[in-house]
């Protein structure tokens, strides 16, 4: 073979082993690692996936908040401040600012009891700081436009 | 008056920069020396007045001055001193006038320390960094003025310091950081400046090199103390988290490493040249793309400024035009024509250009993770998704360990071609004891066996095995063994460096390695009394104490640690409330040793005298940083090679002659 | 990402693959673009938009004993302004409503939220008192009702006390030039 053209083939093989190798490990990981968000009323009204790795959040409701004596879990309601209640169930340390009427987001699994049993739970920063899964639940519940409801995967449409 | 003396030296600062922009590219065209001169004094004006901007807003912090918003938000009168120094940039305002002024450090000192580049090149080279200082300080004119006043209501305290940033690490971070981010824009200016004059040769790189190089070892060090800090501050011992703004200052780090290889192959064999230009391009786009993600709240993080969607416009502006704009420039004026140089199969060529395609897909691979909840909302029209950890290590890990396995091959390949024979002859024995150690290493330490430890430790090994194989062969014609070792400072420091920087990335992946498989962690409930037992030793809680600190007070745990029955150490962790912002700060204890971190963190009071705590046994966490400096001092050892410093004396005469030159072809 | 330079044998071809880039960097800004438009926390549009302000009772600051309810501001278009004195986004916004206030007489409400009220009558006294009145949500439940972020916050209310605008974060000159003020003469014309 010509050495030009072996050198250029050699370039490219390489590349395409490269970015081959990396497309498949980028699909595998993002089709078992990504979390899908589900407010409130999404998981009430059960279109939330039940124990599957999944991210909630909400304000976590006044005077919900309840430790179990004698051990490290914690449960508490998130709300969406329009109706919709998600108990949640913790086992360990909660952030430092974790705190009734505060926005929270919460890894986990929802179990078949519709409690929501979480894994991590990540409290808003500072004063200034709302997580955007948050900010954006507001938005999505009055009458919604038709960018919004595309009908993508069917579960846009919860407002 | 000193705030708006402040104002004043930025807007004169845009009036250098503006002039640095437009006068020595001029020159270039139109043939005027004077004017291609003027670039290093330019570049001493725009840096002077913003130091000047600077050491104005750290004045009205010293002085307490709240009737500047900036202040007022991000100080207190009861700060301590040190720490109003460091408040200057704890904020986004004052964070972006260093990063500006550290910029036009950069361009200054590309101005003092380039006397041997021919003056042309020169003045494009301070032109493009005039260019991109004039957007950086017209974003803070426009947008961020840290010397916005609060009249005629001016507070009479501040709201303070976030008290996340009343640290030592916050205060040394940032600036290295920057620095680093930065420096990036000297490579990045150099690529331009040679796409402009159509000269893309392995001249070019070498003046490029040891600026990369500078560069590269800040932003390796700004990344480990930024690790380190989330590892102490956050009271979760977690030390890297692939949060998105980790992750905007990793992509850089990622691309630049690409960028340090490929120009050492554009310069030593003129091949790769178009895409050593795109790497350059890349690197400081990945910056600005990092400052856009940092700053505009496009993506949310634990590390972000506060949300300002104007600045986020004005930042895709400038993205918009720097980064398209050179990309446009690279695509119209990158040579397409053939490489000179032949390389074959297995060559040093080919090691690096696989290098270069693992490290550019990782980033690939760790933008497309950063980026995704956007994909997946721009798509769906507004659902929410993350994308957590787990895939960024399932994608990177695979790929650094590739990496690492052609780490240890590559500085033993020759340039041009090498002999499989020669080279399996050199690494079989090599293969055998990394793999060996590897299992052997992780049982004597930890008693047990896992498959990514004996990975990690025997990549590790491999990496430092080949290391010094090759370090022997470039000696083994030196006679005896004296000779020998006094010809190894001979190799020279750019070959030092390397040796350095490598061994550094092997020293890192030990602490990673061990940390991520043999750490023990504890979240436990504890009344005054109980002992928990975590990575064989025992921590013994024995009470909460009241402390007050100047601008804060504590719940401060007693933890004393024992070691088979006997009282070894005591443990002091902190819940510190900081009044003036109502917020609560988890302030771990940690006791370090070279092989194993012990760190411990309060939750929250339980009643009854219980408290939650978070025990962490940490195996060689510290080898992550300290392979991080090695790889720093690498980078920097590499910058230093007399090669550059020949090179610029003998084009001090070519620049004399070009001069000469086009001040004849003036007049 | 392109091939590093080896061989041309066709040069059109290969010019072409060197807008690649560019190519990729666009995509990536345009979804940057998209993402952020979406994100736009200022432009926050509330649950409650379109919808009645929520119903309260709350104690007016400086007449203690006076309880009110959300139908004591009703009767043209009206700002209902959130805000705190350990708040400084407040301060900084507060000389803007004070303008708004005496040059174009807009009633603005107050909300006083999660303050302390002998504080919040110094603070106004100190720096002016652009509000009808403003309430005392000691407690943060109107805010919760009202789905407040934190303050400042600024909501246009129309003469039926229907939320039309939500402002996160300070007002200044500009959004009252571009947002508030066009909204408000649109509100105006229409009662």
């Amino acid at each position: 073979m010509h050495p030009k053209r072996k050198q250029r083939l050699l370039v490219i093989g390489v590349l395409v082993c490269g970015v081959g190798l990396t497309t498949a490990l980028v699909l595998n990981a993002l089709n078992e690692n990504i979390n899908l968000f589900y407010p409130p009323d999404q998981i009430v009204a059960g279109l939330a996936p039940i124990d599957q790795r999944i991210r909630a959040g909400g304000m976590v409701v006044e005077g919900s908040v309840f430790r179990e004596t004698g051990s490290m879990t914690v449960s508490f309601v998130i709300s969406d401040l329009a109706g919709s209640n998600v108990p949640v169930t913790f086992e360990g340390i909660l952030p430092n600012l974790f705190g009734e009427g505060q926005g929270i987001v919460a890894n986990g699994r929802l179990g078949a009891d519709g409690v929501f049993v979480a894994s991590e739970v990540l409290a808003k920063h500072d004063e200034n700081y709302m997580p955007a899964e948050l900010a954006a639940m507001q938005g999505r519940k009055p009458p919604m436009g038709n960018t919004v409801n595309a009908g993508s995967n069917g579960y846009s449409a919860g407002g | 008056m000193i705030p708006e003396l402040g104002h004043f030296a930025l807007a004169l600062a845009l009036g250098f920069a503006l002039l640095l922009a437009i006068l020595p590219i001029a020159g270039t065209y139109t043939g005027r020396v004077v004017w291609m001169r003027s670039g290093g004094s330019l570049a001493a004006g725009m840096f002077v007045f913003l130091l000047l901007s600077y050491i104005c807003l750290t004045y009205a912090f010293l002085a307490d001055d709240f009737s500047v918003a900036y202040v007022a938000q991000n100080s207190n009168s009861l700060l301590p001193t040190y720490y109003k120094f460091s408040a200057v940039w704890g904020a986004h305002e004052g964070s972006f006038l260093l990063w500006t002024l550290i910029m036009a450090g950069w361009t200054l000192a590309v101005a003092l320390r380039s006397q041997g580049l021919p003056l042309d090149m020169l003045a494009r080279v301070l032109g493009v960094m005039g260019l991109i200082s004039i957007g950086f300080i017209l974003f803070m004119l426009l947008t961020s003025n840290p010397f916005e006043r609060l009249l005629p209501m001016s507070p009479t305290d501040g709201s303070d310091l976030n008290p996340q940033l009343q640290d030592f690490g916050l205060i040394v971070h940032p600036p290295m950081l920057y620095v680093g981010y930065v420096g990036f824009s000297v490579a990045f200016a150099f690529a331009i400046a040679a796409l402009m004059s159509g000269r893309l040769d392995a001249a070019w790189a070498r003046w490029s090199r040891p600026w990369t190089n500078v560069a590269w070892a800040f932003l390796t060090v700004g990344i480990a103390l930024g690790s380190w800090w989330a590892y102490y501050e956050l009271g979760w011992g977690g030390w890297w988290f692939w949060d998105a703004v980790e992750n905007a200052s990793f992509m850089p780090w990622l691309v630049g490493t690409a960028l340090i290889h490929s120009l050492a192959v554009t310069e030593k064999r003129g091949v790769f040249r178009s895409w050593t230009v795109l790497l350059a391009i890349a690197t400081f786009s990945l910056v600005l793309l990092g400052a856009f993600i940092v700053r505009s709240g496009v993506l949310t993080s634990v590390h972000s400024f506060a949300v300002d969607p104007e600045r986020g416009f004005y930042i895709m502006v400038f993205l918009l035009l720097v980064v398209g704009g050179s990309l446009a420039l690279y695509a119209l004026r990158a040579p397409v024509m053939r490489a000179d140089a032949n390389y074959d199969g297995l060559s040093r060529e080919v090691m690096l250009l696989v290098n270069n395609v693992l490290l550019v897909v990782a980033t690939a691979a760790v933008l497309l993770g950063t980026l995704y909840p956007l994909i997946y909302e721009a798509m769906t029209g507004g659902d929410k998704l993350s994308v957590g950890p787990p895939y960024f290590n399932a994608v990177f890990v695979p790929l650094m360990l590739l990496l690492l396995i052609a780490m240890g091959a590559g500085p033993l390949a020759r340039w041009k071609r090498t002999s499989f024979d020669e080279l399996w002859r050199q690494l079989a024995r090599i293969a055998v004891v990394s793999l060996a150690l590897g299992v052997v290493l992780p049982l004597v330490f930890a008693g047990a066996l896992d498959f990514w430890a004996v990975a990690g430790i025997s990549v590790a090994v491999w990496v430092v095995l080949s290391l010094v194989q090759d370090t022997l062969s470039r000696i083994a014609h030196k006679g005896d063994w004296s000779s020998r070792l006094a010809a190894v400072p001979k190799l020279g420091a750019g070959y030092l460096g390397m040796w350095v920087a490598h061994f550094g990335i092997a020293v890192s992946v030990v602490g990673i390695a061990m940390v991520v498989v043999y750490s023990d962690e504890r979240d436990v409930r504890m009344v005054p009394g109980d002992t928990v037992e975590v990575g064989g030793w025992d921590f013994r809680f024995d009470g909460i104490r009241q402390v007050d600190g100047p601008n804060w007070s504590a719940d401060e745990g007693i933890i004393t640690v024992l070691k088979n029955g006997r009282e070894r150490f005591t443990l002091r962790p902190q819940k510190r409330h900081y009044p003036v912002r109502g917020m609560i700060m988890t302030q771990a204890a940690i006791n370090p040793r070279i092989t194993r971190d012990l760190y411990v963190a309060l939750g929250e009071p339980l009643g009854a005298q219980a408290w939650a705590v978070r025990v962490h046994y940490k195996p060689f966490v510290r080898w992550i940083w300290l392979g991080a400096l090695l790889m720093a001092l690498g980078g920097v050892m590499a910058a230093v090679d007399r090669r550059y410093r020949r090179l610029a004396e003998r084009a001090v005469e070519r620049r004399q002659n070009v001069a000469g030159q086009l001040a004849e072809g003036r007049s | 990402m392109r091939a590093p330079s080896a061989t041309a044998s066709r040069p059109g071809l290969h010019r072409a693959s060197l807008f690649i880039p560019l190519g990729v960097f666009l995509l990536v800004l345009l979804l940057l673009w998209r993402g952020f438009s979406l994100g736009d926390p200022h432009a926050l549009p509330s649950a409650l938009l379109n919808h009645p302000l929520p119903d309260f009772a709350l104690p007016v600051l400086h007449e203690p004993d006076r309880i009110v309810s959300s139908e004591a501001m009703h009767g043209e278009p009206f700002l209902l302004n959130v805000w705190a004195t350990w708040c400084p986004t407040c301060r900084a916004e507060h000389a803007e409503l004070n303008r708004i206030s005496k040059e174009y007489g807009v009633p603005i409400f107050g909300i006083n939220y999660k303050d302390n009220p002998a504080e919040a009558r110094r603070w106004l006294a100190r720096f002016g008192d652009p509000y009808v009145f403003s309430v005392v949500d000691a407690d943060g439940s109107l805010g919760i009702d009202l789905g407040v972020y934190g303050a400042p916050e600024t909501f246009l209310v129309d003469a039926d006390g229907v939320i039309r605008y939500k402002r996160v974060g300070a007002v200044d000159q500009r959004v009252w030039d571009t947002k508030l003020a066009p909204l408000l003469a649109e509100l105006r014309d229409a009662s």
